[in-house]
């Protein structure tokens, strides 16, 4: 009995440990954008702040076009994960059910991609974007994110449409309706968990890129968000405030968007590794 | 026959496969193959990015050059070196907390989705987070090692090759353990509860039921997530980039190309050189998947 209770004592003090690792980082974000300047350049930093200042977070809007940053990401990646699900599902949807030549070749050709280096096509495709007039223009992303995440968006949904029962598709068929409006009618409203998981993951992944966006939008005003928190940075002076409070603004909505979707998210992610 | 020819989900019909297929490979052919192949013709040449016009035709002497620079080769192995380092411990790490996370216990819901939350936030994001921590005035843990007297002195951890790396790579830890916790714990749980009873009452205690009964059964898991991690690891770009720079003897090949192609290449003429080493980088990342997908397929069969 003793034995028992030992055993569950570690097994906690091992909980509180994973716990303590993954969320102190972030309360330490947290208490450091609302410490007063002279506590938060101090040497020895107490665990709770005795002070509140905001100051922070007045800087980060009025110091700079924060506001503007967030509404780029919020456009670019809100973009990007309607028009990957529109694109991805459609071509899903035709490589689970559609007949039609070639289509291990499509698949090799999409999951390829999947392991492009993105620094490998940087170069040039800042050269095309730049020919087509596209650098410092929401395009200029949103079409790339795009062909990243298409990839796991057309894997994952096509898994999702071969395990839907064939009835309904046959019995619209049979009712006449013609190939497009049965997957827009039929299909894909039953698809909707799964076009709710891909999608979190497109746009987590759109909000969350850095190299393209750093190399692709050239004016302050047009940087996403993780772009301007990596500009905050000066020669001189690192003003660690407001890039603590610039980091607890976008994290914020990425907690509640997990604690929400988590089984959703966890589905998304999985599906694809753990099917093979 | 007959029954292909009453069944039209399964008649041939390659008009609408074309049309429901078009825009993707359109998207993927844009965005992914042509630059691949503008990137290895840029290669040829000796050229800057901003006089396209200005450039000399160098054949594949940029890929000689390449092995002969000791910065390429000095990051080829930073970035060998980060990825083995990260990935291992990551992968011991994630299934440590994901044999946790298969046990029901209080709190268990509150550290699946603690858990999720640093995968699921910017690398620009948690890379700012730790290097502030890991500040050598200002920083948290400089002060905690301090009043545990284990140093006298702050360390400036991201100036010195012995502890900048390593700081690097607790960064990518902290981020990216948690996907291997999530991987590992969905195949953990389709493992039926019959093959531990079957174990229980051969006698076998716990460590052996890992071992015979718990690793096998997850090893296809860590297999496929092992892959996803080191071809992710091997492209580290964010977490150096903001947090050295590749100063201290830390910069990776992602860091020394973008630089290469972007700052020496802009009026310089190196773009083509940065051209060729964004081809030598997707060569190693590409036999590196193949490699993988090839011992994935033996251990299928």
């Amino acid at each position: 009995m003793k034995y028992k209770n030992l055993r569950k004592v570690i097994f906690y003090i091992g909980v509180i440990i994973v716990l303590l690792y993954f969320l102190f980082p972030f309360y330490w974000a947290v208490v450091s954008s609302i410490r007063p300047p002279e506590e938060l350049f101090s040497s020895h930093p107490t665990l709770i702040p005795f002070h509140f200042d905001f100051e922070s977070y007045v800087q980060v809007f009025t110091e700079r076009p924060f506001a503007l940053n967030i509404l780029n990401s919020t456009i670019v990646a809100g973009s990007a994960t309607l028009l990957c699900l529109v694109i991805g599902s459609i071509a899903a949807y035709a490589i689970a059910r559609l007949k039609f030549a070639g289509k291990v070749g499509i698949m090799i050709l999409i999951l390829m991609v999947s392991m492009f280096p993105q620094v490998s096509i940087l170069g040039a495709l800042f050269q095309i974007l730049r020919s087509f007039k596209l650098i410092n223009t929401y395009p200029g992303l949103i079409i790339p994110y795009i062909a990243l995440t298409l990839p796991l968006t057309v894997w994952t949904l096509q898994n999702f449409f071969r395990d839907m029962p064939h009835e309904l598709e046959e019995a619209a068929y049979i009712d006449g309706s013609g190939k497009f409006n049965t997957f827009w009618r039929i299909v894909l409203p039953l698809a909707v968990p799964g076009l709710v998981a891909t999608g979190l993951l497109t746009f987590i992944f759109s909000w969350n890129e850095f190299l393209f966006a750093l190399t692709f939008e050239q004016l302050p005003n047009m940087y996403t968000v993780p772009v301007a928190i990596s500009m905050f940075t000066g020669y001189y002076v690192v003003p660690w405030g407001q890039i603590m409070a610039a980091s607890v603004i976008v994290t914020a909505p990425l907690v509640i968007l997990v604690l929400i979707f988590q089984n959703r998210i966890i589905s998304g992610m999985t599906v694809g590794a753990v099917k093979g | 026959m007959s029954k292909a020819r009453s069944d039209p989900l399964h008649k041939s019909d390659p008009i609408y496969a074309l049309f429901f297929i078009i825009p993707s490979v359109f998207v993927i052919v844009l965005i992914a193959f042509w630059p691949l192949a503008q990137t290895f013709y840029n290669s040829l040449f000796k050229s800057a990015l901003m006089f396209p016009q200005n450039k000399i035709f160098v054949g594949l002497s940029n890929y000689g050059a390449l092995w002969q620079d000791p910065r390429f080769v000095n990051d080829l192995w930073n970035t060998v070196r980060f990825t083995g380092w990260s990935v291992s411990i990551e992968t011991v790490l994630g299934i440590l907390v994901a044999l946790m996370l298969n046990k029901k216990f209080k709190l268990r819901g509150l550290v699946r989705a603690a858990v999720l939350v640093p995968w699921a936030i910017p690398t620009v994001v948690s890379s700012e987070m730790w290097r502030w921590m890991y500040n050598d005035n200002y920083g948290v843990i400089n002060s905690i090692l301090m009043s545990l007297h284990i140093i006298k002195q702050p360390i400036v951890f991201l100036a010195f090759p012995a502890t900048a790396m390593p700081a690097i790579i607790s960064v990518d830890v902290w981020k990216t353990t948690p996907f291997m916790i999530l991987l590992i714990l969905a195949g953990l749980q389709m493992i039926p509860d019959e093959l531990y009873e079957a174990a229980r009452i051969d006698g076998a205690n716990a460590w052996q039921r890992f071992w015979s009964v718990t690793f096998p059964m997850i090893r296809p898991t860590i297999g496929i997530a092992l892959i996803f991690r080191s071809l992710d690891a091997m492209r580290v770009f964010d977490i150096v980039f903001i947090m050295t720079k590749g100063a201290a003897n830390t910069e990776t090949l992602s860091v020394y190309n973008q630089w290469t192609l972007f700052t020496r290449g802009f009026i310089t003429p190196y773009f083509g050189y940065g051209s060729a080493m964004s081809v030598m980088i997707f060569l190693i990342i590409g036999v590196l998947a193949i490699f993988y997908v090839r011992m994935m397929k033996i251990r299928l069969d």
